[in-house]
């Protein structure tokens, strides 16, 4: 019988282990772990219990103050110091002050940090991700991520497995998150819960780098452990520029595939050329519909950013939207790079100054809005489309405001009509 | 170790945003986060909690982030423990590690009402209504989990296994 390419990853990862099967239990060793200016705090401060003088490898840790930075309080200020203070105690190498700070799960790909095939745990729970890269990687708390520090390892539940398989060739203004969306209403929030989530088909083979990690990225909304596509020559040819980039010591990887006969709890095969553009509908992402199911709703906030669709190719894909025209007179739009590497990029290439022109802000690197922390917080009754991962209750605000969740070109085709709309209305 | 208390129902999918708010997180306090337990779900839960009081929920309690200020928050507000249809991965590993107890019980999730008296046996995982002599069993933890758990969190397991 045959392993999962997940299965595969935690095996290689598991001292002494000949076999492995779902309901499993291991304790196995991580090539990197990292956290933010929330989780980790605890995570200090638990490791700091243990006595231990030592991290279990000075390389392979990340802290990224990255969710309430630049500090939006002297609280925030505070949490994000004991970061600082602890990388240069424990000698640290990746931590990342602003300036150089991104989104935790933007920033790691982007310097190469995350290679295929390895095992990877973060203090956040879309950790998953990096999955895009061929790699097992999940969200863990911040104690798991004290005894990862400590020890270079962590206890994991091996899980089933759910293959997605999706067929096709998208239409336009389709993307990454339109497919993952889809998918989260057809399991429900909760329909891969414990479980792992692989993604296949030949809409994913065309489909490039940016759009597969929105994809991985909200595999934890349908409750699952990790999203993993494996690795091909669009993540061989990523991972590399990255790796050179950013002269990472770090280069050998392995490159994992499932069996013909691995062994999935469920298969699900999406035919994706005639799927429309989605949005998910409050509270929850799984209420997913096609947008010409949406009419006339009205916004008072368009956000696009996040570690879900923060990354160039989403920027782009706005100001392809935005070029030559306004953002609606009673509409915020709100836009946030995920890394200053893509902000960086996105001054070059002009869409700043679309952006702008188009009465936007464009702000620095930050979590910012998409858990209701800083940049954007919503009133009571106001409504926001945003390209981030989560409208749950009070998730950008007041407890009676509400998210809609959609891709990059409808949120910006939304801004500019001050209402939920597709870039052909406009 | 026996935990009794008057129960707080709550339906399903509960998120860690409901359960403390981000806008609190710019602490790791224990009592602070206790006095936002719960907000976004039942903005009066915290006034009319007591010590020693039980959550009861449906499917997926816990979704959404990975804050472990959400057990912890749970935990410091004396809740004496959760039960639910289900657990979201990341908070049923987060309250195993930090020690708070958690249940899952499909069929005493269903039976215990809002205010009803609960009793929960948590050595053997049982979990009574009071005034009725049924005895609802909740999931057993697998050894691995029990180990952690009887070392008092992952951190008591790790100095003990250092």
């Amino acid at each position: 019988m045959g392993y999962t390419v997940g299965e595969k990853i935690l095996l290689a990862h598991a001292p002494g282990a000949k076999s492995i099967a779902p309901g499993d239990f291991i304790m196995a060793k991580v090539d990197f772990c990292f956290g933010n200016d929330i989780t980790a705090p605890i995570a200090i401060q638990e490791f700091k219990k243990l006595g231990k003088k030592k991290v279990f490898n000075q390389k392979r840790i990340a802290l990224i103050p990255d969710h309430f930075l630049p500090a939006k309080d002297m609280r925030s200020a505070n949490q994000a110091a004991v970061l600082k203070k602890f990388a240069k105690e424990y000698g640290i190498v990746n931590y990342f002050e602003i300036g150089e700070m991104g989104v935790e799960h933007a920033l790691l790909p982007e310097r190469g940090l995350i290679l295929p095939g390895d095992l990877v745990v973060g203090a956040d729970s879309h950790t998953c991700t990096h999955g895009a890269l061929g790699a097992f990687t999940t969200g863990v708390g911040s104690t798991d991520l004290a005894y990862a520090m400590a020890t270079g390892q962590c206890w994991f539940k091996v899980p089933e497995t759910i293959k997605l398989v999706f067929k096709g060739r998208t239409r336009k203004w389709v993307c990454g998150k339109d497919l993952i969306l889809h998918a989260i209403g057809d399991l429900g929030v909760a329909g891969a819960r414990y479980k792992s989530l692989e993604i296949t088909g030949d809409t994913i083979d065309q489909l490039p780098m940016d759009d597969r990690f929105t994809m991985c990225n909200m595999a934890i909304e349908a409750g699952a452990k990790n999203g993993i596509i494996c690795a091909d020559k669009t993540t061989e040819s990523y991972v590399k520029k990255a790796v050179r980039k950013y002269k990472q010591q770090r280069k050998a990887y392995k490159v994992y595939k499932s069996d013909e006969d691995a062994v999935y709890a469920d298969v699900r095969e999406y035919n994706t050329s005639k799927l429309e553009p989605v949005v998910a509908s409050p509270h929850l992402p799984s209420n997913a519909l096609p947008i010409s199911e949406l009419k006339n709703i009205k916004i008072n906030q368009a956000v696009i950013g996040s570690c879900t669709n923060g990354r160039i190719s989403d920027l782009k894909q706005a100001a392809a939207v935005l070029k030559n025209r306004k953002v609606d007179p009673n509409t915020r739009l709100i836009i946030i790079p995920a890394t200053q590497a893509i902000y960086k990029e996105a001054v070059q290439e002009g869409y700043a100054e679309t952006f702008i022109k188009a009465g936007a802000v464009f702000c620095t690197p930050s979590c910012g809005p998409c858990l209701g922390g800083h940049m954007g917080i919503l009133s009571e009754g106001e409504v926001a489309i945003a390209t981030t991962n989560r409208n749950f209750v009070g998730r950008m605000g007041h407890p009676k405001s509400f998210v809609y969740l959609s891709n990059p070109a409808i949120a910006a085709a939304s801004a500019v009509k001050g209402k939920v709309a597709h870039p052909a209305d406009l | 170790m026996k935990l009794k208390g008057k129960v707080f129902k709550f339906g399903d999918d509960i998120n860690t945003d409901e359960i403390i708010p981000a806008r609190y997180l710019n602490t790791s306090d224990p009592d602070e986060l206790a006095r936002h337990c719960m907000e976004d779900a039942d903005p009066g839960f915290v006034k009319r909690k007591q010590s020693g009081d039980i959550i009861v929920a449906g499917e997926n309690f816990g979704c959404g982030s990975s804050r472990e200020h959400a057990p912890i928050a749970i935990k410091a507000s004396g809740i004496s423990c959760v039960i639910a249809k289900s657990f979201a991965r990341i908070f049923y590993r987060n309250a195993i590690n930090i020690g708070l107890p958690i249940f899952t019980c499909p069929a005493a999730a269903l039976a215990l009402k809002q205010g009803c008296q609960a009793a929960v046996d948590a050595n053997n995982g049982t979990i009574s209504k009071s005034g009725q002599k049924k005895i609802y069993q909740s999931e057993i933890f697998p050894g691995f989990i029990r180990d952690i758990m009887k070392t008092g969190g992952l951190m008591a397991y790790a100095r003990k296994s250092k």
